[in-house]
Formats: structure tokens, sequence, C-alpha cells
């Protein structure tokens, strides 16, 4: 059951745009998540049956869709840009796929829309036109008029992407409770790891056209498959040093040699590609096995709540995630420590992931 | 269940069959009777092949080299006042409120008037008799126009009527090419410190190449191919002055010389779409 | 370069009709980088209208060093602006781009070119200094038009309108560390107006909050996280933003569920006030297991590990609030206790200042 995407290829003007996608969307929300460009919105769109796959094949609960026009299949889809009808009021617009599919009473029509601005905070804007809504407004109306139908498939390709950062904050929470409620196949991407994680759903991370790693969002993110996926499903992104064990030492490319992390003690490949996230980044040394690395202040970004601090070091650029505020004025000299502890070993190679540090494990409540 | 072939559909081109059906009746079957026109020597029913020989004789005309030199120098005059004047009208046009919508009215009304009307407007208008622009000319200014008799004043004329009808569309074009610059670059180069005249020359003009190619475009075309309002006016004369290939090909129909006025036309066409050519290709360089 | 003071500026664009900015009085230092940071429509682009020239002021005064010029033309003004997408000379070669400000006011070829260099090579982009600018990418035409606005020694300051919009994600931080270099290297007086915290805390020494036409507060990043001077602040800066619990205040202490946390100034009004309430940035809490002093009691609904940090929605009193705890934390859903490590008091959703926290060192709470 569900929604089975069998081997679907793509092509757009020639360039391959997908790779034979296989993959399997159950009841619920399930986040595709991957930078621009990944093929997100290609495979939304093929789902939707908006574009025909050049190969392959889409089954929804037994069915196959391969070929059957957007027209006739019960599907719902909201974009990134605010997209309603501009000349009729919310409720209309809300009412609307209700409306045209002649299934419905009057009565079923008011009490669906009235659960649904309910739901979506739009009481207040049921008589005004969408050109007098805000951006966030907006957005909700086009989730709401996706909802109304209670579609078999929902898809949202980025939905909060054009939003000002506290709407986005404000809507996902509302979302997270929308998609619960609701009994669909929701597909929702998004291009912010942070996202996925908030939502702490099924998780697929695409990138170029292929899917890289699939599973709840928290075990992609604590056990990256590759160093693509660790770069790629991080914000900012998994710091990768490359690295050799020289017997009992691991030697970081431009820092100072130290003693092989303890969960390092099976691999025998020498050549390592050493990943950090930056929250695991320290300005003080924790240990006496950490590994320091001297560089100085590239950029310190201030996101509000935390600092992202960019360093240029002999070994590439480390960014530290830290907690509060921290500003540093540029070229600064500035130690950072790695703690072996938190350190993954990748194959230099082949890239993928050899070893992950051992993370207490936190119950779910 | 295995698809072996992948499905394809072709649907699509039952939507493009009207438009080739239409093509084919309005463009392609006349295009090729003219063809078989131009290479046959018809009188009546009787019918000869001559092969190349109209094509010969056309391009060795003194009539037809005639107008094709006159139609080629007015063509070259109308693109030298007109696409400045145009330019410079839409740099004028009033940018926003009721004064824009009056001056854009005024603008497109001489656009709107048919063709023969338009020959007809000037025939009285430049009359030196009984026309206000004329009148105007010979008695207050103290000229003496007479275009059904003076050559020059006939050419003047037809130029000056041309203008009149067609500027306008080079001012609007230019006008919409205006709007559609962002306020940033006016506000860009104000804080550059740059004078109106490098406003318009790194500003404006680089952003109206594309309305200027299609204006320029659109502008010789006409003009080579102008009949109706010259028609009108002077009928080609006095003369031969303002007897343009149109005007003189029309002749040649009328007196049912089908041979000669096909290799006529197809010449005429050839020449058009060349100079069509090498004007794109020239003003896509920019 | 040169001070900037608003006075008393006021602005409808209507007469009569509402107020896209109230009594703004601002004052910036020469060679000071400063952010304008608000929702949409809260009147910073406005602000920057009137800055530049662009929107005179219904009423009061733009100065630039002691001149007011609230009623100059743009031209006069001597300042530089990059705006949100870029703004280039399409038909120029990038060399072209940067010197044609300094052509314009009659610099020679020569030390134009010189100036083009000097500031190509700040920004690094003198290997393209030969191209079309039309051929660039959109973050490199970004670059040339910052470049241009920074060519001219003498500006009295520039202004930046949301100028990261067009790059790409990956790109933007090497554009931001640009722009710190610039600001370091230049000393120019520097103004972005931009809705996005990160891109203002990141690039301004200060930065300016606006909200519906009014200026909120004025102050460095750390002040504006770590002391809001009113409930909008603290709930716009910071994501997730403050949490805000009703607070009861008697006899000069503001207590939350029972448990006592802030000595309320004496001279204020002992026994409170409706709208008081308790403020606290998620990364503030701390959750325990066991009561003790100044521990509040929760219900823990929801927890979720994103990662770098466990997101736990708690419950106290009948309101909602959030905690970014450390993972090493172990929290549990279920009743539980949280601890404050900075917290205020606000009156009317202004920071009441010199509140004391209870059993806290002094000097962690706003003081």
């Amino acid at each position: 059951m569900g929604l089975e995407l069998q081997g679907i290829t793509k092509a757009v003007s020639g360039e391959p745009w997908l790779y034979g996608i296989d993959v399997t969307f159950e009841r619920g929300l399930n986040v595709l998540a991957g930078p621009t460009l990944a093929g997100k919105t290609t495979l939304m769109r093929i789902a939707a049956g908006l574009e025909r796959p050049d190969d392959g094949k889409l089954i929804l609960d037994g069915e196959d869709l391969t070929g059957v026009s957007v027209r006739k299949r019960d599907v719902a889809f909201v974009y990134q840009e605010f997209i309603n009808y501009p000349s009729i009021s919310v409720t209309k617009n809300i009412a609307s796929p209700l409306v045209r599919s002649g299934d419905f009473s009057e009565q079923q029509i008011k009490d669906r829309v009235a659960e649904l601005a309910e739901l979506l905070k739009l009481g207040p804007y049921l008589d005004r036109l969408p050109g007098e809504l805000s951006g966030g407004q907006k957005q909700r109306v086009a989730i709401a008029r996706a909802l109304a139908k209670k579609s078999k498939l929902l898809i949202l390709d980025e939905p909060l992407a054009n939003l000002d950062y506290k709407l986005r904050e404000e809507l996902r929470e509302e979302l997270e409770a929308v998609f619960t409620q609701e009994d669909a196949i929701v597909l929702y991407s998004t291009t912010e790891p942070q996202e996925a994680l908030a939502f702490s759903s099924h998780t697929v991370i695409m990138n170029e056209g292929r899917i890289l790693q699939m599973g709840p969002a928290i075990t992609a993110y604590r056990q990256p498959g590759n160093a693509t996926v660790a770069r790629v499903f991080s914000d900012p992104p998994m710091n990768l040093i490359p690295a050799k064990q020289a017997g009992s030492q691991l030697v970081l490319t431009g820092a100072a040699k130290g003693p092989r992390p303890q969960h390092f003690h099976e691999i025998e490949i020498s050549d390592l590609l050493i990943g950090i996230f930056p929250h695991q980044v320290k300005l003080e040394r924790q240990s006496i096995d950490d590994f320091e690395v001297v560089g100085r202040v590239a950029l310190a970004e201030l996101t509000g709540s935390e600092t992202f601090l960019h360093v240029q070091t002999e070994s590439g650029r480390l960014v530290a995630q830290l907690s509060g505020v921290h500003t540093r004025p540029l070229d600064e000299e500035v130690r950072v420590y790695l703690p072996s502890t938190a350190l993954f070993a990748f194959d230099s190679s082949t890239e993928n992931l050899l070893r992950s540090p051992e993370v207490s494990d936190f119950a779910h409540g | 269940m295995t698809q072996a072939v992948k499905p394809r559909d072709n649907r699509a081109w039952y939507l493009v069959a009207p438009v080739m059906v239409s093509i084919v009746f309005t463009a392609v079957i006349p295009l090729m009777m003219v063809i078989n026109y131009s290479v046959q020597d018809i009188f009546g029913q009787s019918r000869l092949f001559v092969g190349a020989d109209w094509f010969n004789k056309t391009l060795e005309d003194p009539a037809f080299r005639g107008s094709f030199l006159r139609n080629l120098a007015f063509s070259i005059q109308v693109l030298i006042i007109q696409i400045p004047l145009g330019i410079v009208l839409g740099l004028g046009l009033p940018k926003k409120g009721w004064r824009s919508s009056m001056a854009l009215v005024l603008m497109a009304m001489p656009l709107l008037i048919p063709f023969n009307v338009v020959g007809t407007i000037w025939l009285v208008f430049a009359r030196g008799d009984i026309g206000l622009g004329g009148y105007f000319l010979n008695n207050i200014v103290g000229l003496d126009i007479n275009y059904a008799q003076d050559s020059f004043d006939a050419w003047t004329t037809v130029l000056v009527m041309d203008t009149w009808h067609w500027t306008p569309l080079v001012a609007l074009l230019v006008y919409a090419g205006l709007r559609a610059i962002p306020d940033a670059y006016y506000q860009a180069a104000t804080i550059d410190g740059a004078s109106k005249f490098a406003i318009f020359r790194y500003v404006q003009l680089p952003r109206l190449r594309g309305v200027l190619t299609i204006a320029v475009l659109l502008r010789f075309m006409d003009s080579f191919m102008i009949f109706t309002e010259p028609f009108v006016l002077t009928g080609g004369g006095p003369g031969d002055t303002t007897n343009f290939l149109s005007i003189s090909l029309a002749q040649l129909a009328q007196a049912f010389n089908l041979g000669p006025a096909a290799a006529y036309s197809l010449v005429y066409f050839f020449f058009i779409q060349l100079s069509c050519f090498i004007f794109f290709t020239i003003l896509k360089r920019f | 370069m040169a001070e900037i003071r608003l006075v008393d500026l006021n602005h409808q664009y209507d007469v009569g009709g509402a107020y896209a900015l109230k009594d703004v009085n601002l004052t910036w230092d020469d060679g000071g980088a400063y952010a304008l940071l608000g929702p949409s429509g809260c009147g910073k682009t406005t602000m920057l209208n009137i800055i530049s020239g662009l929107v005179r002021p219904s009423e009061g005064a733009v100065m630039f060093n002691d001149v007011d010029v609230a009623r100059t033309s743009t031209a006069d003004r001597d300042i530089a602006q990059v705006f949100q997408f870029p703004v280039i000379y399409e038909s120029m070669t990038v060399r072209e781009n940067l010197e044609f400000p300094l052509r314009n006011r009659g610099i020679s070829k020569r030390d134009a070119s010189a100036r083009a260099v000097e500031i190509a090579e700040l920004l690094q982009i003198d290997h393209m200094m030969k191209r079309r600018a039309q051929q660039l990418t959109a973050d490199a035409k970004q670059l040339v038009s910052l470049a241009r606005a920074l060519v001219r020694r003498e500006v009295s300051a520039i202004l930046f309108d949301e100028p990261l919009t067009v790059i790409d994600p990956q790109k933007k931080w090497e554009l931001r560390q640009a722009l710190k270099r610039v600001h370091a290297e230049l000393n120019h007086t520097l103004v972005y107006v931009t809705h996005d915290q990160t891109e203002a805390l990141t690039f301004a020494d200060e930065v300016v909050v606006m909200n519906a036409g009014g200026v909120m507060q004025k102050g460095t990043p750390v002040d504006l996280f770590e002391q809001p001077a009113n409930t909008f602040v603290g709930n716009f800066i910071g994501s997730p933003g403050m949490n805000f619990f009703s607070a009861k205040v008697e006899n000069g202490v503001a207590s939350l569920a029972g448990t006592k946390l802030l000595e309320v100034p004496s001279g204020t009004q002992a026994n409170g006030d409706p709208s008081d309430v308790i403020g606290v940035r998620p990364e503030f809490v701390r959750w325990h297991s066991t009561p003790a002093d100044q521990r509040v009691p929760v219900t823990v609904t929801k927890l979720n590990d994103v990662g770098t940090a466990v997101m736990a929605t708690f419950t106290v009193d009948g309101a909602t609030g959030m905690a970014r705890l450390p993972i090493s934390d172990r929290p549990e859903t279920g009743p539980g206790w949280v601890s404050f490590s900075r917290l205020q008091l606000f009156r009317n959703g202004d920071s009441l200042d010199n509140c004391k926290p209870i059993g806290l060192a002094e000097g962690a709470s706003r003081a």
C-alpha cells in the first residue's frame, strides 16, 4: 500500500534528471530533502501526474497510474509560490475543489471550509480576496484548498520557502498537526535539513537525481551512509578533513596528530575522510584527546540564537556551530577543538561511512 | 504487466493541424502558383514554358531597377528619420498619470487609420489651395509646394506622410521598452553621477536593443512594401518619382502580364527575405 | 563619510493616511555598520529611501554631518547603493563598470583605473575585469555592483537593500564575508536593510529592529539576543523566539507557577500589572528530573531530537513554552522541572529594567 515508484527515470532536454528512482511513500508524512536541483520537484511532479516519466512505473495502492492524466487522479499540490484564485474570496478558494467535483452538498462544503479555516487560522479572513492577505495567509489558503477534498495524495513542494523565517516557524508547527490529522500520503519537499529534522518523519534524501538515503530523519543525520549525505543533510554542512591512520595515531591534514579514537579501532583502511558536525566543534579543549586546529576567523554568521563561526585553517575551512551570539573580528587567530569521540570516519576513496560516533541513545518520550 | 513500449502520445499534432492547413491554403499554394506563372508565358488559354526569361527581363528592366533603387532610398530615409524620432518621442512621453494615457492614445491615433484613408487625408491636407498644411506652407511660410507636379515635393510629402503615420509605432515600442527598465537602474545611474546622456547611452539604449531590433525590422519591411498611401496620394507620379516596386507591380498585374508580374513578385519577395535575414543577423550581434 | 542623524522623522505616503514611519530618532556614527531589520511592511524600506533621497519625509530632518539633506536630491547626497538584484551596466566591461562613477565625476582615466583595480582586488574579482558584465553569474554581478558602490572614496554612506536575495544559499557566506572585509578595510558608514535576521546580525555592529513604522530597539546582536527591550524583539530575534509566561507580581517579587524568580526594583508598581510576563529564551532553559529552589514545575508534552539539540515543548500554568536542551540532559516527557539561566520581566510589552533574579548570580539577567 502507499505510493510506489519503480525505476523512475526522467531526462530534461537530453540531460538525465532522475536516475532510476525506487521508493515507496507510506500514509502520513514523507519528507523529500535535498539541495536545489536534486530532482525533488521533478519527482513530485511525476508522482502527481503533471509530468510523465521516461521510464518506470507509478503504483498507488496497487493501482498502476503510469500515464493516467492528472485530472483523473485524486491528488492535491501546493507550490512554493502562493497560488490562489485572485478574484474570489478565501471561502470560495477553499471550497473550489469541492464545488468543482459536484459530489458534495452545500452544507458539507460549508462544514469542511469552516473546519479548514479553524485548522489553518483563517477564520477572520474568509471574506477577503487573496490579494488582501499577507504571504503567510495566502499560503494557508493554498494549503487549505489542497486539503479540502481529502485527496489520497497531498504534495507540497517547498511550501514555506517564500515566507519570512518567523512565519515559516509558525506554519511548520501547524502543518505538523495538520498532517497527523489527515489520512493521506503526504509528500513534502524542503532544502533545509533542519526542517526535515523538525518534522522527525520518514525522510528521503536526494542529490543530483538520485536517492542517497531513506529512513527517519534523525537516523540519516546520525548515520549518514556516505560523505555526500553528511554534507547535504546538515546545515551548516558537516566538516570533512582528509586524514591518515598511522599505527595508534590519527593524522588530520594540517592539524596536529592525536591518538586514534577508540571507535576507529576496527578500521583497517589508512586513508580516511574524517567528518565532524559543526555543533561538535568546540572553542575550548574538553579532553586531552581532542584534536586542536589553529586558524583564523573567516566570518561569524549570527542566526539569532546561534553563531556559525567559519574558520580558515590548514585543514580547510571549518565551521563551528555555537549556541548564542558570538561576534568575532575577521582574521582573529582562533583554536578549535575536535573531540575525538565525535569524529565520523569515511573511506577516502569511496566516501562510504566506516564508523560513526556513539551517541548515547536519546529515548523518545 | 510490463509495458514494452513506452506510451507515446501524438495527439498534439491534431491541435497544430488547422494552422498547417490554413498555411497551406493561404501561403504555400499561392506561392506555388506564382512560381508556376513565373516560368510560363500565359495569354488567355495558351501557356508556354519560358524558363528564366521573365526573371532575366525583370532584372534588366530599367523601370524595375528604378523602382527598386527608389524603394531602397525611401526605406533608408524612413529608418534614418523615424527611428531617432521615435526614440525621442518615446523618451519624452509622460510616464504616469492621466497625461501618460492621453499621450498614448493621441500617439496611437495615426496607427488606427486605414491606409487608404491616410492617403486621402494627406491628399487633401497637403494641397496648396484647400489643404490646411499645403495652404499654410505656401501662403504663410511662403514656399511653393505642389506634390502633384514637383517631384521633390511629391517625394517629401510621401516621406512626411509615412513618418506621420508610422513614427508612433516606433515611439510606442520604445515607450514599452523603457517601462520595462526597473527604477533601480535609474537610481543607480543617478547615484553614480551619470549625465542624462550617459543614462541614455548606458542604461536605456542597451535595454532598448530588443524593441529597436523589432522597430527597425518592421519599419524596413513596411516601407519597402509601401503601396496604398502613395498610390492614393500620387499614383506613382509625377512621372515615376514615387513609383515604388509595389505600385509598378500592381500596374503589371492589372495588365494581365501574369508571367512577368510573377517573376517580379518573386524577385521582390526574395529581396525582402534576404534583407530581413541580413538585418536580423547584424542586429542580433549587438 | 558621515555621521547620519534622523531627527523626529515621520512619514505618510498619503496625506491623512497611515504613518509609514513614526517618531524616528536615530544616530549612526561615522564608519559604523548598521542594519535595519523587521518584517515586511515595518517601514525599513521607507527609511532607506528617505536616506537615499528617493522619498522626502513628511516631517523631520535627515542630517549628514550636521547638514539637513532631507530635501536634497539623490545625486547631491553623495551616497552609494547596492540593490536587491544586481544593477550593472550590461554593455560595459567589469572594469568600465567600476570606473564609471569616477569618470562621471571628472577623475582621470589613470586614477579611476587604479582605484577600480584596488577595489576589484579587495573583492577578488580582479580576474574578471575584462569580461562583459552581462556574461557574469548572478553572484559575480552582485559583487560587481558592490564594487561599483565602493570605488568612490568620499561617500557619506553606502546603502544595501536586501543585496543577497538572488544569491545561491551556498554562496551567501562568501558575500557576507566580502561585506565584512570591505567594512574592516574601508570604514564607510554602511546601512543594510533586510527581513532576515542572519543577514542583519552577521553584517552589522548595531541592528535597528523595526515594526509598524517605529524603532523597537537599537542594539548590538548580543544585546538583541540577551537583553531584548520588548516582547516584539524577544520573539522576532532567535529561532524559535522567546517564551513568554504570565507572571504574578506580589510585594516586589515576580513568580511563575508559585516559584519566586525575580525581584522587581523598588519604586515600580510592587503588586504588578495584568500585562506582566516573564520572558525566557529556549536556549536559557534547563530541564531537571527533581525539584529544587527556583525550579519551575512543568509538564513536558513533546520531545524532538533535531540532531544538534533536543527541542522540548512544555506547559506551565496553562501556557506553552519551548526549550532547546543539550542531548546530554536526557529529558523525559511528563512532569519535570525547569530552571532559567537568564530571564526578564516585561510590563506592557516593555522590559522592566533592574529586576534581580532570585538565586542567580548577579548580571545573569538584565541588570
